[in-house]
Protein backbone atom coordinates (compact mmCIF):
# COMPACT_ATOMS: atom_id res chain seq x y z
CA UNK A 1 0.00 0.00 0.00
CA UNK A 2 0.88 3.62 -0.93
CA UNK A 3 2.30 5.66 2.01
CA UNK A 4 0.20 8.54 2.71
CA UNK A 5 1.69 11.86 2.41
CA UNK A 6 2.58 13.93 5.61
CA UNK A 7 0.37 16.73 6.77
CA UNK A 8 1.85 20.21 5.59
CA UNK A 9 3.79 22.32 8.80
CA UNK A 10 0.84 23.80 10.32
CA UNK A 11 2.38 27.22 10.77
CA UNK A 12 3.49 27.40 7.03
CA UNK A 13 -0.11 26.34 6.31
CA UNK A 14 -1.69 29.13 8.21
CA UNK A 15 0.58 31.27 6.98
CA UNK A 16 -0.70 30.56 3.41
CA UNK A 17 -3.51 30.83 4.27
CA UNK A 18 -3.07 34.56 5.57
CA UNK A 19 -1.88 35.44 2.36
CA UNK A 20 -4.69 33.70 0.32
CA UNK A 21 -7.03 35.70 3.04
CA UNK A 22 -4.88 39.05 2.01
CA UNK A 23 -5.23 38.95 -1.86
CA UNK A 24 -9.38 37.92 -1.14
CA UNK A 25 -9.64 41.47 0.76
CA UNK A 26 -7.26 43.25 -1.84
CA UNK A 27 -8.34 41.99 -5.05
CA UNK A 28 -12.63 41.29 -4.33
CA UNK A 29 -12.70 43.26 -0.85
CA UNK A 30 -14.18 39.54 0.61
CA UNK A 31 -13.15 37.60 3.35
CA UNK A 32 -12.87 33.77 3.06
CA UNK A 33 -15.77 32.48 4.21
CA UNK A 34 -17.63 29.02 3.81
CA UNK A 35 -21.37 29.06 5.58
CA UNK A 36 -22.49 31.96 3.16
CA UNK A 37 -22.24 29.40 0.03
CA UNK A 38 -24.67 27.01 2.09
CA UNK A 39 -27.17 29.80 3.08
CA UNK A 40 -26.78 30.76 -0.93
CA UNK A 41 -28.09 26.61 -2.07
CA UNK A 42 -31.08 27.07 0.77
CA UNK A 43 -32.14 30.39 -0.61
CA UNK A 44 -31.98 29.04 -4.49
CA UNK A 45 -33.79 25.94 -3.32
CA UNK A 46 -36.69 27.50 -1.46
CA UNK A 47 -36.58 30.26 -4.25
CA UNK A 48 -37.12 27.33 -6.80
CA UNK A 49 -39.81 25.14 -4.71
CA UNK A 50 -42.04 27.46 -3.59
CA UNK A 51 -41.25 31.36 -5.23
CA UNK A 52 -44.37 32.74 -2.93
CA UNK A 53 -42.92 31.69 0.00
CA UNK A 54 -39.49 33.09 -0.84
CA UNK A 55 -41.35 36.51 -1.33
CA UNK A 56 -43.18 36.81 1.80
CA UNK A 57 -40.73 35.10 4.64
CA UNK A 58 -38.58 37.60 6.30
CA UNK A 59 -35.52 35.59 6.14
CA UNK A 60 -35.50 35.39 1.79
CA UNK A 61 -37.35 38.30 1.20
CA UNK A 62 -34.30 39.95 1.06
CA UNK A 63 -32.51 37.73 -1.02
CA UNK A 64 -34.54 37.15 -3.16
CA UNK A 65 -35.47 40.87 -3.87
CA UNK A 66 -32.03 41.53 -5.16
CA UNK A 67 -31.04 39.50 -8.30
CA UNK A 68 -27.18 40.23 -7.77
CA UNK A 69 -27.15 38.05 -4.61
CA UNK A 70 -28.26 34.62 -6.47
CA UNK A 71 -26.00 32.50 -5.68
CA UNK A 72 -24.87 32.03 -9.47
CA UNK A 73 -23.82 35.74 -9.24
CA UNK A 74 -22.17 35.82 -5.84
CA UNK A 75 -18.39 36.04 -5.16
CA UNK A 76 -18.26 33.47 -2.03
CA UNK A 77 -20.23 30.95 -4.66
CA UNK A 78 -17.33 30.86 -6.67
CA UNK A 79 -14.43 30.57 -3.81
CA UNK A 80 -16.33 27.66 -2.20
CA UNK A 81 -16.33 25.90 -5.89
CA UNK A 82 -12.70 26.74 -5.75
CA UNK A 83 -12.51 25.53 -2.20
CA UNK A 84 -14.13 21.87 -3.61
CA UNK A 85 -11.16 21.80 -6.09
CA UNK A 86 -8.48 22.83 -4.24
CA UNK A 87 -9.13 20.25 -1.46
CA UNK A 88 -9.74 17.63 -4.87
CA UNK A 89 -6.25 18.49 -6.12
CA UNK A 90 -4.39 17.92 -3.00
CA UNK A 91 -5.89 15.09 -1.33
CA UNK A 92 -4.70 13.32 -4.65
CA UNK A 93 -1.49 14.91 -4.43
CA UNK A 94 -1.18 13.16 -0.74
CA UNK A 95 -2.94 10.02 -1.78
CA UNK A 96 -5.77 10.96 0.64
CA UNK A 97 -8.92 10.69 -1.78
CA UNK A 98 -11.14 8.07 -0.84
CA UNK A 99 -14.00 7.19 0.52
CA UNK A 100 -14.10 7.09 4.22
CA UNK A 101 -15.65 7.18 7.95
CA UNK A 102 -13.44 9.51 10.22
CA UNK A 103 -13.85 8.39 13.49
CA UNK A 104 -11.99 7.61 16.75
CA UNK A 105 -12.06 3.32 16.54
CA UNK A 106 -14.85 2.63 19.16
CA UNK A 107 -17.34 4.37 18.12
CA UNK A 108 -19.50 3.02 15.72
CA UNK A 109 -20.10 3.82 12.13
CA UNK A 110 -23.94 4.70 12.79
CA UNK A 111 -23.17 6.82 15.60
CA UNK A 112 -20.06 8.90 14.23
CA UNK A 113 -22.92 9.22 11.08
CA UNK A 114 -25.65 10.62 13.60
CA UNK A 115 -23.96 12.76 15.77
CA UNK A 116 -21.82 14.77 12.20
CA UNK A 117 -25.87 14.98 11.29
CA UNK A 118 -26.99 16.23 14.59
CA UNK A 119 -23.77 18.67 15.09
CA UNK A 120 -24.19 19.88 10.41
CA UNK A 121 -27.43 20.70 12.00
CA UNK A 122 -27.00 23.10 14.87
CA UNK A 123 -23.99 24.46 12.82
CA UNK A 124 -25.88 25.23 10.39
CA UNK A 125 -28.23 27.15 12.64
CA UNK A 126 -25.71 29.10 14.51
CA UNK A 127 -23.47 30.33 11.26
CA UNK A 128 -26.92 32.23 10.84
CA UNK A 129 -27.44 33.51 14.14
CA UNK A 130 -23.68 34.79 14.29
CA UNK A 131 -23.76 36.37 10.84
CA UNK A 132 -20.98 33.53 9.59
CA UNK A 133 -18.88 30.85 10.48
CA UNK A 134 -15.42 29.88 11.45
CA UNK A 135 -13.94 30.45 8.33
CA UNK A 136 -15.85 33.88 7.41
CA UNK A 137 -16.86 35.52 10.73
CA UNK A 138 -13.99 34.13 13.33
CA UNK A 139 -11.01 34.31 11.21
CA UNK A 140 -11.47 36.83 8.47
CA UNK A 141 -12.82 38.86 10.90
CA UNK A 142 -10.03 38.38 13.22
CA UNK A 143 -7.74 39.49 9.37
CA UNK A 144 -9.09 43.01 9.82
CA UNK A 145 -9.18 43.27 13.57
CA UNK A 146 -13.23 43.19 13.92
CA UNK A 147 -14.43 42.80 17.37
CA UNK A 148 -17.21 40.35 15.98
CA UNK A 149 -13.92 38.21 15.16
CA UNK A 150 -12.83 38.16 18.35
CA UNK A 151 -16.07 37.14 20.32
CA UNK A 152 -17.13 35.11 18.16
CA UNK A 153 -13.11 33.14 18.46
CA UNK A 154 -14.16 33.35 22.08
CA UNK A 155 -17.81 31.84 21.76
CA UNK A 156 -16.69 28.73 19.57
CA UNK A 157 -13.52 28.01 20.92
CA UNK A 158 -14.46 29.16 24.40
CA UNK A 159 -17.72 27.14 24.11
CA UNK A 160 -16.19 24.26 22.98
CA UNK A 161 -13.93 24.01 25.40
CA UNK A 162 -16.67 24.27 28.53
CA UNK A 163 -18.52 21.58 26.74
CA UNK A 164 -15.99 19.62 25.74
CA UNK A 165 -16.11 17.24 28.88
CA UNK A 166 -19.77 15.89 28.21
CA UNK A 167 -18.81 14.79 24.68
CA UNK A 168 -15.58 13.22 25.06
CA UNK A 169 -16.69 9.67 24.64
CA UNK A 170 -17.52 10.46 20.96
CA UNK A 171 -13.93 10.92 20.46
CA UNK A 172 -11.34 9.91 23.52
CA UNK B 1 -5.56 51.30 -4.87
CA UNK B 2 -6.96 48.50 -3.40
CA UNK B 3 -9.58 46.80 -3.33
CA UNK B 4 -10.16 46.54 -6.84
CA UNK B 5 -13.09 44.97 -7.19
CA UNK B 6 -15.20 47.47 -4.97
CA UNK B 7 -13.34 50.32 -6.47
CA UNK B 8 -13.95 49.26 -10.17
CA UNK B 9 -10.48 48.49 -10.71
CA UNK B 10 -11.53 44.84 -12.11
CA UNK B 11 -14.39 43.81 -13.99
CA UNK B 12 -17.09 41.34 -12.20
CA UNK B 13 -15.98 38.48 -14.44
CA UNK B 14 -12.78 38.36 -13.31
CA UNK B 15 -13.28 38.85 -9.88
CA UNK B 16 -15.65 35.89 -9.40
CA UNK B 17 -12.58 33.81 -11.18
CA UNK B 18 -10.12 35.23 -8.78
CA UNK B 19 -12.32 33.94 -5.81
CA UNK B 20 -12.48 30.88 -7.79
CA UNK B 21 -8.35 30.40 -7.66
CA UNK B 22 -8.27 31.99 -4.48
CA UNK B 23 -11.08 29.10 -3.22
CA UNK B 24 -8.45 26.44 -4.29
CA UNK B 25 -5.70 27.53 -2.46
CA UNK B 26 -8.06 28.00 0.76
CA UNK B 27 -8.90 24.63 0.04
CA UNK B 28 -5.81 23.17 -0.93
CA UNK B 29 -4.24 23.99 2.14
CA UNK B 30 -7.32 23.40 4.86
CA UNK B 31 -6.82 19.42 3.20
CA UNK B 32 -3.21 19.80 3.35
CA UNK B 33 -2.95 20.76 6.76
CA UNK B 34 -5.60 18.03 8.00
CA UNK B 35 -8.35 20.13 8.41
CA UNK B 36 -10.41 17.24 6.85
CA UNK B 37 -9.21 14.78 9.52
CA UNK B 38 -12.20 14.99 12.16
CA UNK B 39 -10.41 13.31 14.52
CA UNK B 40 -8.08 16.42 14.03
CA UNK B 41 -9.97 19.26 14.40
CA UNK B 42 -11.81 17.61 17.52
CA UNK B 43 -7.98 17.31 19.06
CA UNK B 44 -8.17 20.72 20.09
CA UNK B 45 -10.38 20.43 22.87
CA UNK B 46 -9.46 17.34 24.14
CA UNK B 47 -5.31 18.22 23.81
CA UNK B 48 -3.94 15.42 21.50
CA UNK B 49 -3.41 17.43 18.61
CA UNK B 50 -3.70 21.38 18.31
CA UNK B 51 -2.93 22.05 14.16
CA UNK B 52 -6.25 23.77 14.08
CA UNK B 53 -5.14 26.38 16.87
CA UNK B 54 -1.36 26.52 15.08
CA UNK B 55 -3.53 26.87 11.42
CA UNK B 56 -5.92 29.28 12.95
CA UNK B 57 -3.94 32.13 15.11
CA UNK B 58 -1.30 31.71 12.07
CA UNK B 59 -3.24 32.47 9.58
CA UNK B 60 -5.58 35.36 11.50
CA UNK B 61 -2.03 36.75 12.00
CA UNK B 62 -0.20 36.75 9.16
CA UNK B 63 -3.89 38.43 7.42
CA UNK B 64 -3.98 40.77 10.16
CA UNK B 65 -0.50 42.24 9.83
CA UNK B 66 -0.79 42.03 5.84
CA UNK B 67 -3.79 44.15 5.79
CA UNK B 68 -2.66 46.49 8.67
CA UNK B 69 0.26 46.98 6.11
CA UNK B 70 -1.55 47.47 3.03
CA UNK B 71 -3.79 49.58 4.87
CA UNK B 72 -1.06 52.08 6.41
CA UNK B 73 0.99 52.52 3.30
CA UNK B 74 -2.57 53.60 1.56
CA UNK B 75 -2.59 50.28 -0.75
CA UNK B 76 -5.72 48.91 0.66
CA UNK B 77 -8.78 51.33 1.74
CA UNK B 78 -10.26 49.15 4.80
CA UNK B 79 -13.16 51.00 4.48
CA UNK B 80 -14.14 49.50 1.00
CA UNK B 81 -13.58 45.76 2.53
CA UNK B 82 -16.17 43.66 3.77
CA UNK B 83 -16.07 44.36 7.40
CA UNK B 84 -18.18 42.59 9.71
CA UNK B 85 -20.37 44.62 12.14
CA UNK B 86 -20.28 43.89 15.29
CA UNK B 87 -23.56 42.56 17.60
CA UNK B 88 -22.32 41.05 20.32
CA UNK B 89 -25.34 39.08 21.65
CA UNK B 90 -26.04 36.93 18.54
CA UNK B 91 -22.58 36.80 17.79
CA UNK B 92 -21.82 34.73 21.14
CA UNK B 93 -24.75 32.97 21.20
CA UNK B 94 -24.51 32.14 17.52
CA UNK B 95 -20.86 31.06 18.70
CA UNK B 96 -22.37 28.76 21.33
CA UNK B 97 -24.92 26.97 19.13
CA UNK B 98 -21.60 26.49 16.70
CA UNK B 99 -19.80 25.26 18.92
CA UNK B 100 -22.08 22.04 20.01
CA UNK B 101 -22.17 21.73 16.59
CA UNK B 102 -18.33 21.50 16.46
CA UNK B 103 -18.08 19.38 19.22
CA UNK B 104 -20.53 16.86 18.29
CA UNK B 105 -19.73 17.38 14.82
CA UNK B 106 -16.55 17.55 14.01
CA UNK B 107 -16.38 19.77 11.51
CA UNK B 108 -17.41 23.48 10.66
CA UNK B 109 -18.81 24.26 7.30
CA UNK B 110 -15.49 24.88 5.98
CA UNK B 111 -13.61 21.69 6.54
CA UNK B 112 -16.73 19.49 6.27
CA UNK B 113 -16.68 20.93 2.37
CA UNK B 114 -12.64 20.46 1.88
CA UNK B 115 -13.58 16.80 3.66
CA UNK B 116 -16.94 16.01 1.40
CA UNK B 117 -15.28 16.97 -1.36
CA UNK B 118 -12.39 14.04 -1.01
CA UNK B 119 -15.08 11.19 -0.25
CA UNK B 120 -15.43 11.75 3.92
CA UNK B 121 -18.74 9.90 4.26
CA UNK B 122 -19.36 11.77 7.98
CA UNK B 123 -18.52 15.14 6.34
CA UNK B 124 -21.15 14.77 3.89
CA UNK B 125 -23.85 14.32 6.54
CA UNK B 126 -22.58 17.31 8.17
CA UNK B 127 -23.04 19.35 5.09
CA UNK B 128 -26.53 17.78 4.44
CA UNK B 129 -27.28 18.36 8.21
CA UNK B 130 -25.84 21.96 8.13
CA UNK B 131 -28.06 22.86 5.30
CA UNK B 132 -30.75 21.61 7.07
CA UNK B 133 -30.05 23.52 10.08
CA UNK B 134 -30.21 26.81 7.84
CA UNK B 135 -33.05 25.86 6.35
CA UNK B 136 -34.41 25.31 9.78
CA UNK B 137 -32.98 29.14 10.59
CA UNK B 138 -35.34 30.01 7.72
CA UNK B 139 -38.47 28.76 8.61
CA UNK B 140 -38.00 29.51 12.65
CA UNK B 141 -36.88 33.20 11.86
CA UNK B 142 -39.55 35.12 12.80
CA UNK B 143 -40.76 32.70 15.48
CA UNK B 144 -37.91 32.40 17.25
CA UNK B 145 -34.51 34.88 16.19
CA UNK B 146 -35.82 37.68 14.40
CA UNK B 147 -35.86 39.97 18.23
CA UNK B 148 -32.05 38.08 19.11
CA UNK B 149 -30.55 38.57 16.07
CA UNK B 150 -30.18 42.36 16.33
CA UNK B 151 -29.62 42.59 19.20
CA UNK B 152 -26.17 44.12 20.68
CA UNK B 153 -25.74 46.13 17.73
CA UNK B 154 -22.61 48.38 18.37
CA UNK B 155 -21.42 49.06 14.20
CA UNK B 156 -18.41 48.30 12.87
CA UNK B 157 -15.98 47.90 16.08
CA UNK B 158 -12.31 47.14 15.84
CA UNK B 159 -10.61 45.65 18.46
CA UNK B 160 -7.98 48.00 19.05
CA UNK B 161 -9.84 51.37 18.74
CA UNK B 162 -12.70 49.31 21.59
CA UNK B 163 -9.63 48.69 23.92
CA UNK B 164 -8.41 52.09 23.36
CA UNK B 165 -4.55 50.85 21.83
CA UNK B 166 -3.16 51.83 18.67
CA UNK B 167 -3.39 48.46 15.76
CA UNK B 168 0.30 47.80 15.55
CA UNK B 169 0.28 47.28 19.25
CA UNK B 170 -2.77 44.69 19.17
CA UNK B 171 -1.08 43.09 16.74
CA UNK B 172 1.80 42.67 18.73
CA UNK B 173 0.30 41.60 21.77
CA UNK B 174 -1.85 39.55 20.07
CA UNK B 175 1.43 37.96 18.20
CA UNK B 176 3.44 37.37 21.44
CA UNK B 177 -0.12 35.59 22.69
CA UNK B 178 -0.31 33.39 19.90
CA UNK B 179 3.33 32.39 20.18
CA UNK B 180 3.44 31.35 23.58
CA UNK B 181 0.17 29.66 22.86
CA UNK B 182 1.85 27.69 20.00
CA UNK B 183 4.64 26.65 23.06
CA UNK B 184 2.27 25.76 25.57
CA UNK B 185 -0.13 23.52 23.05
CA UNK B 186 3.24 21.80 22.01
CA UNK B 187 3.99 20.83 25.41
CA UNK B 188 0.45 19.84 26.25
CA UNK B 189 0.04 18.21 23.41
CA UNK B 190 3.56 15.89 24.11
CA UNK B 191 1.88 15.23 27.33
CA UNK B 192 -1.06 13.60 26.24
CA UNK B 193 -0.19 11.38 23.76
CA UNK B 194 2.59 10.05 25.32
CA UNK B 195 -0.08 8.64 28.10
CA UNK B 196 -1.57 6.97 24.60
CA UNK B 197 -1.67 6.31 20.90
CA UNK B 198 -4.41 8.06 19.15
CA UNK B 199 -2.39 6.98 15.69
CA UNK B 200 -4.76 9.54 14.10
Amino acid sequence: MERRKQYMNPYLAGFLIGLFMIAAYFFSGEGLGASGSLKSVVVAGVNVIAPNYAKEATFYKSYVEKPDSLPIKTWLVFEVLGVIVGAIISATIAGRLGSEIGKPPHITNKTRLIAAGVGGVFFGIGSQLGRGCTSGMVMSGMGVLSLSGFIGLIAIFGGGYMIAYFFRKLWI
Amino acid sequence: MGPLFPLNLIGEETNLIIGFFIGIGFGFLLEAAGFTNTRKLAGVFYGYDFVVLKVFFSAAITAGIGIYLLSYYGYLDVKEIYYPQTFWIPTLIGGFIMALGFIIGGFCPGTSICAAATGKVDAIIFVGGAIVGVFFYSVTFDAIWAPIRDSGAMGKVNIASWMGISQGLFLFLLTIIAVMAFFAVTIIQKRVTSKRDYKL
